[in-house]
């Protein structure tokens, strides 16, 4: 209803202005140029702060006639850059106008006009963009961003031409053309082994960043340079010992994430640290003692403050936005910190209240928070020493076993990685992670699209089936199911089959274990050893492979299945004979195991053995230079003497 | 190796440090640390060899540590100071110390170095053999302190374990805040490492740094006059100081450089509380004050008239002071007094001081040939004013030449504002209102008064013609000061002085403007005889008022001085190349001319300093006074730094 009585009123209004604005427009079709001008200067002046003539225009047709005249090489500079002015004028509007504007591919004819000599009218353009992408309805993607994007940007100059900016007397330019740069940066080394070598006014950029470092510098500036320097760093531009990342981009970083800087900066400045440390273990243990970062991380916990939420509502707001964020950058710069050195997992554990934290962390529903508290987890559970305190005490598997159920991949991933080494033998939490459904959760990440997950899960398998009881053995099989476990030995990548390949070989241990799982399933594995032996392979798969055979050889009726297939004992014999001594020694191990005296018709076996002119091999790898080979062939001779 | 052995065999712990190394240090530690005044606080240089415990071992020019106890238990901790306390005015003082080694496998190494065992005989200390003496646990520990510590705290202790004392132990990583038991702080420190100690005497923190990397605070509210302090607790270990004498391994000056930026920005940022432009008007009464006490009578009416406001002075007393001032800045100083006297009748005769010190510089410049006194026996040739040393080619072109403003500025900084005001007032005070006036206090000597009062009709009638010409020439020098003015005042600290030279140098050319040739032998009074008579005569006038002022207000060990100094002159042939010298310098008038100026201000009920000068010296003061109490912020707001 109110619809209906707003629709004639709405134009009403618009038929009164619209005989003045449409004057304007018809002027723009004038044929004589100047005139043409003369509409389009008067047209400027008409709209200027005056929303509703710029909604008549925009819906009388102005933009496309603007845009033509715009992009017409026939048109004078003047007018072309009047157009753009005017275009610029009706962006400055009412969301709609931009929308009508995008809608008439107006960026592409702005960044056309870029292209002109004309600095005046480039200005305008310019003016016009920023006008259009500073709206909210403007979608980013028509924006470079991305590593295409930043190859685009970099293979037109655009280091060179930036480079000079940093040195402008203008703090503003100095300011976007390091933002510019540490966009660039980010990720890319093609740029950043550029940035290392490129020098302004006889100095290199990263002599320029480091003095941008300085304390007494804008914390903005001094945090825009850390990140050049890092993704440089990163990028393996400048070696992590350089004394320009140890002693002023990283000791920079650490001081943003002080309790001094704002809440922005000191999310930013922990984010980049941790990508600056992740994968150097010095850089981690510098970071570690320097001002106490540490305990100073514990601070990102402790927002909203109860002293914000009583003394300020803005303050609370303000804290509340940011305290996920907070969150999330302290939990990421800790799995950092501890990737790689025991004592700094110590120190982050003894951290007040660490492993609390990183328990409510994994129940948060931001999911980059759920996500960084599990990387973090993932770092700290690389310690056998805290996975047999620490975790133990804290129960962090209950809240692991959750974040595993229905969550993202991306969390899935980090996650599944740290119930591996919670599933570790010696890890006491393996039990109560098997009594909580891990079986079948890994078996169903082994079914996964996402190939980190499908290694992750059958990674964990893997480490639960190391020296585990036969009923665990069991589960594994039956949750698996044959057909799966077949599937994963011809994925086409190696990292699964190898875990396949090795959960194999842990399912396979102590005689009872052997003998039990080729009853059931002895069929099946020889055919899939069969296969593998056979394949294109590289030397770890097959080593692998017939570490598995030496582990049925060990068994008692096991024994039977190879002894039985001829096709599998040629095979070894081959590989005795191999080039590859790993190979060899994997292959000899297989005979050791046949042909051992005191057991139950080793002398069948020697004899079939020594038939198939294993002897003769045993005898040739005695004489060998490699010691271990030597060792082994003379060891299985001596069975044959006795 | 022989030759430092016997080094440290003669020179023991004081072994003297090359000089070139001295100087390089001096140089680093007067740009990190340019506010302190090192005359006042001595910035530590070395180890102390006299305030250590005897356990304690110092070579290579008191920079490195040994020890050369038993280091059987914590009884066994020896300590050394640094020779001075850290003074508050290096805003933050930074020192490094590297662990040369952490002792035992060390103590090998000074049994074999032939230096170190010689200095172990000097002692008559000959050091045991490695265990069983010392128990295998006690070397396992390693005990070596950090830090900072007041004078007197016991040196048998480590820092930090005491009350006013701070340290950083290197084997557990722990800082000890005196007290007996540590705080878990940072990482452990051994052999190669280089553990620096940072005191921020601004916020009174303290932190430590690790091979160039910053540990975090260690300690808060630190109290003054802290000494750098390092203990050790094992046989064998040594450790070398760096107060500055090599470049830090952490970047101290970058710290520096953050809080000299965060104390400018509170200057900067600090409230005015302007009330309808108070602040404003503030600052011009501060230009126009400044600008009337110097008689810049043109550029304060033309300021007075675009900022809309009003002096408070009237012209024709700013240009009688002007004149004056010209007169003693000119060296006639006897024109002066005339004037003054005829101008402010009763204003010397209530200053007997200035009188008298006016009259000390009336004989100098009788000396010098430059009095009128003597002047007019020399039938205008006093010449000797061409040779000053300093002064201009007499040119034109002088109006332009800034660079010699600046040098002969800088060639008496000491001669600041802030002190000559403060020397001025304390005489003033010292004789305070004089209430009988001089031509009656001296009627107990007729003589004298006989001879001082033939002695100014004469003056007043001989200088009758001179100084009507220097009035009528006074306008047009007006007008080129106030054209030049701004260039002697932003240049330096020293602004009253350059001001000074810069009039000086008008009144020269003036004078000499109407002398074609000059004569580049300096002689006594011109080298008149009569002259010469004339000041003698004068002399003793001179003596007997000093005389007559002994009697009425007491001694005056200044007058004293002041006439020794003078009468000095006579002593020698060449009285420009004496060592009392120096009082024929023309920039010597300028404090009298200041005096004088003050004294007549004040006569005028007007202030006899000017705002600006004034707000100057406080500021100037008050940075003085904060490193004297302790507040180091002192060092990163310099007065200098905004005087450019």
């Amino acid at each position: 209803m109110a619809c209906v009585l707003e629709a004639p009123l709405r134009m009403s209004v618009l038929s009164e202005v619209t005989a003045s604005s449409r004057h304007y427009v018809d002027r723009l079709f004038d044929l004589d140029p100047q005139k043409v001008l003369q509409g389009v200067i008067d047209m400027k002046n008409a709209v200027i702060g005056n929303n509703k003539q710029k909604a008549n225009l925009i819906v009388l047709g102005a933009v496309p006639r603007l845009l033509y005249l715009l992009q017409q090489e026939t048109s004078s500079t003047e007018l072309r850059t009047e157009c753009a002015v005017v275009l610029g004028s009706l962006a400055m509007g009412t969301e709609n106008n931009v929308k009508s504007l995008l809608d008439c591919h107006i960026i592409t004819a702005l960044l056309q006009g870029l292209l002109s000599p004309d600095l005046k009218f480039i200005e305008a353009c310019l003016r016009c963009l920023r006008t259009i992408f500073i709206s909210p309805v403007t979608p980013e993607d028509l924006l470079y961003t991305g590593p295409d994007h930043q190859t685009i940007l970099f293979n037109h100059g655009a280091v060179q031409n930036i480079a000079h900016l940093l040195v402008s007397t203008s703090y503003k330019v100095q300011m976007q053309a390091l933002k510019c740069f540490s966009v660039l940066a980010f990720e890319n080394p093609q740029v950043s082994m550029t940035l290392v070598n490129v020098s302004v006014d006889g100095e290199l950029l990263p002599q320029i960043f480091v003095k941008m470092l300085q304390r007494d510098k804008p914390i903005e500036m001094q945090l825009t340079s850390a990140k050049c320097l890092t993704s440089m760093c990163r990028a393996g531009a400048i070696r992590t010992d350089d004394s320009c990342i140890v002693l002023k981009t990283l000791p920079c970083l650490v001081r943003m994430c002080s309790k001094e800087r704002l809440l922005e900066e000191r999310v930013e400045g922990a984010e980049t640290l941790a990508y600056l440390i992740e994968t150097d273990v010095e850089l981690q243990r510098t970071a570690s003692i320097t001002d106490h970062l540490i305990v100073m991380l514990a601070d990102y916990f402790k927002y909203p403050s109860s002293v914000s939420a009583i003394t300020d509502i803005k303050r609370l707001d303000h804290d509340l936005k940011h305290a996920h964020e907070l969150r999330q950058a302290a939990f990421k710069l800790y799995a950092s910190l501890g990737a790689n050195d025991e004592d700094i997992r110590k120190k982050i554990i003894e951290t007040e209240n660490m492993m609390d934290r990183i328990v409510n962390g994994l129940s948060e529903s931001s999911i980059k928070v759920r996500l960084a508290a599990v990387r973090c987890l993932h770092s700290l559970s690389r310690s056998v020493q805290q996975l047999r305190t620490s975790f133990q005490d804290h129960a962090v598997w209950k809240p692991l076993m959750k974040v595993l159920q229905n969550a993202p991949n991306e969390i899935l991933v980090v996650a599944s990685s740290t119930l591996c080494n919670l599933l570790l033998e010696f890890s006491p939490s393996k039990e109560p992670i098997l009594e909580s459904g891990a079986i079948e959760l890994l078996c169903s990440l082994t079914q996964s699209e996402n190939l980190a997950l499908r290694v992750n899960g059958i990674w964990a398998l893997m480490n639960m089936a190391f020296q585990a009881e036969q009923k665990i053995k069991s589960d594994i099989l039956r949750g698996l199911s044959t057909e799966q476990l077949f599937q994963l030995l011809s994925d086409s990548d190696v990292n699964v089959l190898m875990k396949t390949l090795g959960l194999l070989r842990n399912l396979l241990s102590t005689r009872p274990h052997i003998d039990h799982i080729m009853s059931t399933h002895g069929k099946q594995i020889m055919q899939a050893v069969t296969l593998i032996l056979e394949g294109e392979h590289n030397i770890e798969v097959k080593e692998q492979t017939l570490c598995i055979l030496a582990n049925i050889a060990d068994g008692t009726t096991a024994k039977e299945l190879i002894m039985t297939n001829d096709d599998i004992l040629q095979k070894i014999k081959y590989y005795m004979s191999h080039s590859n001594a790993k190979l060899q020694l994997a292959a000899m191990f297989c005979i050791s195991n046949l042909i051992w005296n005191e057991e139950e018709g080793s002398q069948e076996r020697q004899d079939k053995l020594r038939d198939m002119g294993i002897v003769d091999i045993l005898h040739k790898l005695s004489q060998s230079s490699d010691p271990n080979l030597c060792d082994k062939a003379k060891t299985a001779l001596q069975q044959y003497l006795a | 190796m022989a030759e430092a052995g016997a080094g440290s065999l003669h020179g023991g712990d004081a072994a003297p440090p090359s000089p070139p190394r001295e100087q390089e240090l001096s140089r680093r530690l007067r740009r990190l640390y340019p506010a302190v005044n090192q005359d006042e606080t001595p910035l530590p240089r070395s180890w102390s060899p006299k305030d250590k415990y005897n356990y304690i071992g110092l070579s290579q020019g008191n920079l490195r540590v040994h020890y050369k106890g038993h280091g059987k238990n914590h009884k066994d901790a020896a300590s050394v100071r640094a020779t001075h306390p850290i003074p508050a005015a290096c805003g933050i003082y930074y020192f490094e110390v590297k662990i040369v080694s952490k002792g035992r496998d060390g103590c090998c190494e000074i049994l074999h170095s032939k230096e170190e065992t010689f200095q172990e005989r000097v002692f008559g200390f000959v050091f045991s053999p490695l265990p069983p003496a010392i128990p295998e646990c006690l070397l396992e520990k390693r005990y070596m302190g950090i830090g900072l510590s007041a004078q007197g705290v016991n040196m048998n202790r480590l820092p930090g374990w005491d009350k006013h004392s701070y340290g950083y132990h290197g084997d557990d990583g722990h800082s000890f805040c005196s007290s007996g038991t540590g705080q878990p702080y940072g990482p452990t420190f051994t052999t190669g490492d280089v553990i620096g100690c940072c005191v921020n005497l601004i916020n009174n923190t303290c932190f430590y740094t690790k091979n160039g990397h910053s540990l975090g605070i260690a300690f808060t509210d630190l109290p003054a006059n802290l000494y750098p302090t390092v203990g050790l607790q094992t046989p064998g270990e040594i450790v070398d100081a760096n107060f500055g004498q090599q470049p830090f391994v952490f970047d101290i000056e970058d710290y520096m450089r953050e809080w000299r930026a965060k104390i400018q920005s509170t200057i900067k940022r600090f409230p005015i509380g302007d009330r309808l432009g108070e602040w404003q008007a503030m600052l011009q009464n501060m230009v126009s004050s400044y600008l009337v006490h110097h008689g810049y009578c043109s550029t304060a009416t033309a300021f007075a008239r675009v900022t809309d406001t009003t002096i408070q002075e009237e012209q024709t007393s700013i240009k009688n002071r002007q004149r004056i001032q010209k007169l003693v800045l000119a060296g006639r100083v006897g024109e002066a007094i005339e004037a003054t006297q005829q101008l402010y009748p009763g204003l010397l005769e209530h200053n007997p001081n200035l009188l008298f010190m006016l009259k000390c510089r009336q004989f100098v410049e009788m000396v010098n040939g430059t009095d009128s006194e003597v002047r007019c026996f020399g039938a205008r040739s006093p010449r000797s004013q061409d040779s000053y040393p300093g002064s201009p080619s007499l040119s034109p072109r002088h109006g332009s030449n800034n660079s010699h403003l600046h040098s002969t500025g800088a060639d008496s900084p000491t001669c600041s504002n802030g002190v000559m005001s403060t020397k001025s007032k304390q005489s003033h005070s010292k004789y305070p209102t004089l209430s009988s006036s001089s031509s009656s206090s001296s009627s107990s000597s007729p003589s004298s008064v006989n001879y001082s009062e033939s002695n100014s009709t004469d003056s007043t009638k001989s200088q009758q013609h001179s100084s009507t010409s220097n009035q009528e020439t006074s306008d047009s020098e007006m007008e080129m000061e106030a054209e030049h003015y701004p260039n002697g005042v932003l240049e330096n600290s020293s602004t009253r002085i350059m001001n000074g030279t810069y009039k000086h140098e008008e009144i020269l050319q003036t004078d000499e403007s109407s002398m074609e040739d000059s004569c580049p032998q300096r002689q006594l009074c011109g080298g008149n005889h009569a002259a010469t008579e004339r000041m003698i005569q004068f002399g003793r006038e001179l003596q007997m008022l000093s005389e007559q002022l002994c009697r009425e207000y007491g001694k005056n060990t200044m007058h004293k001085k002041m006439l020794q100094d003078a009468f000095s002159l006579l002593a020698y042939s060449d009285p420009w190349n004496c060592p009392v010298g120096q009082q024929l310098d023309p920039i010597q008038r300028e404090p009298v001319c200041a005096a004088l100026n003050s004294a007549i201000l004040e006569s005028q009920n007007l202030p006899k300093q000017p705002p600006l000068m004034l707000a100057l010296g406080q500021a100037s003061e008050c940075l003085r006074l904060m490193a004297r109490v302790g507040l180091g912020s002192c060092s990163f707001a310099r007065v200098d730094d905004y005087l450019h």
